[in-house]
């Protein structure tokens, strides 16, 4: 940790926090010599025109720095604003190795830094099936048709123009790849957060019920009892939804993404939005709803996205995802500064519901505690869990555990791969824990 | 009540029922598809061979086709795990009897193969005639499809080398797919109407059932598995990947990248234009390693026109069979710069 206490930026303690318990006992029996010496000692390691001051006060504060003492920036110097020149490092980052070609591969979002549930635009997870493209919106066409004519009245097709003329609806939903943290299934695999389950994103989206749009074709409901959902890319995925949610106006067709159009590589102009089902259902670039009265079996659920189980089946159209959180500070591959209080901040979600409850435990699972949740909690949306601690210097592990408005628990490794083996690859939502040694450094382990 | 008056009630009467039509409460939103553009979109096809175009392709015109548009990402035999995972093997002739790929249960599978997995095999057509090749979907007929699938059906000994599967039999195929009995759904993770109301699974019923203990839930903690050592540098310096200030700091993993130098500007317009999707600087991907063309081309004096020119209108042939797609979105003065960059041995 020792280096640390160098670094850029770091706040440093009073001196007399560089004092080792010994030393301090030695001030408090009278050797006032000995402070003035341990603290030139401490202070030899840092840089010298610090030292200098720091018997009066911190520089930053007794000079003032040019920030401070002279002219800012003019408005619209940056007509569309970008984060500080200090913010380089949350990135979305690929994982080594993942995949052979940019174009089939995941880029995960940086939890690791993030605060309350939104994730900024540009640091939602990517995950393309056959590249991102850039629509020319004026040129976008979705159309609504059957599967068979009996199960539709009026196939349609509708511009933006048209859809952006519709009542619409915002609301904030999580959207999750169902292969988050499915390289972790068998054994620990990635270093942090970002890599273990950064393939989740949270927005306030806008658009339109789908349901008004079947309506206005005229759909039968009485025989049409699933939609497939298909992209415009070069992939044109697909995707089976049951009408049951199509009707309960929960799906919409999303142009809006945190208060602007979406982002290309999340779907520009138009995407479904399927609120707690996996991020694959969740079809970017829709050109197309087709109604029908049977699933389709498509590439990505007869091929991909189907869990493979101990007894050699596959499960397919597994679709929800069930209760999940993490503790995405601190968390792996970082270190703690210093013994002492810090706020143990997490997200939890379920494709359920609502976030009922978050328990955080420091001893691997033995003992628990409830967490504070950040409200209001939105339906199928992250959920921002805070709980104190203070490190007493000692090894811990740390662990969240959701709890979802059905009851529904999270479970630990031991729990979910006893039912379901260690080859499903997607819907991996065990406990997570977070191992801290004494040097402060965190990393990632498995607790059964 | 006056005639008047009732007219005024028929006609709100009227209005009533009008409203009761969906179609009438957008009024002016949206137009009927044409029969033409319902063509045109609805390529889907479903277990049941709904929507299957007519057609038949053998198992040597199949070859052709495969070789040239397919080989050189899932190689010859569809066992290549170079670019994708492999499309063939793992399968067995007993496999074809039960419907369930034994290997699966046993676990000896290195890998699993598109066959060892997909129960449906409209579901293969369908992927292909929608996305593949991978530089041109949507661009194989057909035939082209049926043949493909004949040649894929033979690589895994489910029909013989002069078979020619068509919309005729393949629902006979159908009964021999090795995992066609592989799949269930007696699960609680489909979000609509259950198996015993005429949908899928089990209503939603979640088969791990874990209990919120809080106090002493267990006398000891065991580790499943820890970070191997060999892995931990494996995502570069987490350093960077942190900020350098708050309450924690990033762990130093390697070496820092932050005062790198920074890319090319002429690797910085290969990425915004996607060339690197299918080209290394130093290796191929789906196209050959930018360190090939160096070789084969810093000799020849018309290289820089020839290759600019390819680089916007495609090609194919020079490196094997899969084609160079059309990029008319780079700039000609762009495609220039970026093949000069190239010859000139590309960093």
């Amino acid at each position: 940790m020792g280096n640390l206490l160098e670094q850029a930026g770091r706040l440093r303690p009073a001196p007399e926090n560089f004092l080792s318990d010994e030393q301090v006992k030695a001030v408090a029996s009278g050797r006032r010599d000995f402070l003035r010496k341990s603290f030139l000692a401490a202070s030899a390691a840092l840089a010298a025109p610090v030292v200098a001051r720091a018997t009066e006060g911190d520089p930053n504060i007794l000079t003032n720095p040019a920030w401070t003492t002279s002219l800012g920036q003019p408005v619209a110097a940056r007509p569309y604003g970008t984060p500080s020149q200090f913010e380089s490092q949350l990135l979305r980052r690929e994982s080594p190795g993942l995949a052979r070609v940019g174009g089939a591969s995941v880029s995960f979002c940086p939890l690791q830094g993030l605060f309350g549930i939104i994730t900024p635009s540009g640091l939602h997870f990517e995950r393309h099936h056959q590249g991102w493209v850039d629509i020319d919106p004026s040129k976008h066409r979705f159309m609504v048709n059957g599967s068979d004519d009996s199960l539709i009245k009026r196939p349609k097709v509708y511009t933006l123009d048209e859809l952006m003329r519709m009542p619409s609806v915002s609301r904030i939903h999580f959207v999750e790849c169902g292969a988050n943290s499915g390289v972790e299934w068998a054994n620990v695999a990635v270093p942090t957060v970002q890599y273990t389950h950064g393939m989740v994103s949270c927005s306030e989206f806008t658009g339109v019920p789908l349901k008004h749009l079947l309506d206005d074709c005229g759909v039968d409901y009485k025989k049409a009892r699933y939609v497939l959902a298909e992209g415009a890319d070069g992939s044109s995925m697909t995707r089976t939804i049951p009408m049951e949610m199509v009707e309960s106006g929960e799906v919409f067709v999303a142009y809006g993404q945190n208060g602007e159009m979406l982002r290309p590589e999340n779907g520009y102009p138009l995407r479904l939005v399927v609120p707690g089902v996996q991020g694959v259902s969740w079809v970017k670039w829709l050109r197309r709803i087709e109604v029908g009265d049977k699933p389709y079996a498509t590439k990505d659920e007869a091929v991909h996205y189907i869990d493979l189980m101990p007894d050699g089946q596959h499960r397919q159209y597994t679709s929800i995802h069930e209760a999940k959180s993490v503790i995405t500070t601190p968390s792996g591959g970082q270190t703690l500064l210093d013994k002492g209080f810090y706020n143990i901040s997490g997200i939890a979600w379920s494709g359920r519901g609502r976030i009922k409850r978050v328990d955080v435990s420091f001893d691997g699972g033995i003992n628990w505690q409830t967490a504070r949740l950040e409200g209001p909690i939105q339906n199928k949306a992250l959920t921002r869990f805070n709980a104190p601690w203070v490190w007493d210097g000692k090894p811990a592990l740390l662990q969240s555990r959701a709890i979802d408005e059905t009851g529904y628990v999270q479970p630990s490794y031991g729990q979910l791969r006893a039912v379901r083996g260690s080859k499903s690859i997607y819907h991996n939502n065990a406990i997570q824990s977070w191992k801290v040694v004494e040097s402060g450094e965190i990393s990632n382990v498995q607790v059964l | 009540m006056s005639r008047f008056s009732k007219s005024i009630l028929s006609l709100a009467f009227a209005a009533v029922a009008t409203s009761a039509f969906a179609f009438e409460t957008y009024k002016g939103i949206g137009r009927p598809a044409t029969p033409a553009e319902i063509k045109a979109w609805d390529i889907d096809i479903r277990p049941d061979f709904k929507g299957l175009p007519k057609g038949a392709g053998s198992v040597s015109q199949g070859e052709v086709v495969f070789e040239e548009k397919c080989a050189s990402c899932h190689g010859t035999f569809g066992e290549s795990n170079e670019v994708f995972t492999p499309l063939v093997g793992g399968t067995t002739k007993d496999d074809i009897k039960t419907g369930h790929v034994k290997a699966l249960a046993s676990g000896d599978l290195p890998q699993r193969t598109t066959f060892t997995k997909v129960a449906t095999i409209s579901t293969l057509f369908d992927y292909i005639q929608r996305a593949m090749p991978w530089t041109s979907p949507k661009s194989l007929q057909p035939d082209e499809i049926y043949g493909i699938l004949a040649y894929l059906l033979n690589l895994s000994e489910i029909v013989p080398a002069d078979f020619v599967l068509s919309d005729k039999n393949i629902a006979d195929i159908q009964k021999m797919m090795p995992n066609r009995n592989g799949m269930k759904t007696d699960h609680g993770m489909w979000p609509g109407a259950p198996a015993s109301k005429g949908g899928i699974g089990n209503g939603g019923k979640p088969d791990v059932q874990a209990k919120a203990c809080m106090k002493n839930c267990k006398t000891e903690v065991l580790i499943g598995s820890i970070m191997p050592d060999y892995a931990r540098n494996a995502h570069g310096n987490l350093e960077d990947q942190n900020r350098n200030f708050g309450p924690v700091r990033g762990v130093k993993t390697g070496e820092s990248t932050v005062s790198a130098p920074k890319n090319s500007p002429e690797l910085e317009m290969a990425t915004i234009s996607g060339c690197m999707a299918c080209h290394g600087l130093n290796n191929k991907i789906v196209g050959p390693g930018y360190n090939e063309i160096q070789l084969r081309y810093k000799d020849q004096t018309d290289a820089e026109d020839r290759l600019s020119r390819k680089v916007r209108a495609g090609g194919q042939g020079a490196w094997g069979s899969i084609p160079m797609p059309a990029n008319e979105h780079v700039k000609d003065a762009d495609a220039k710069t970026l093949v000069k960059w190239i010859l000139s041995g590309a960093k």
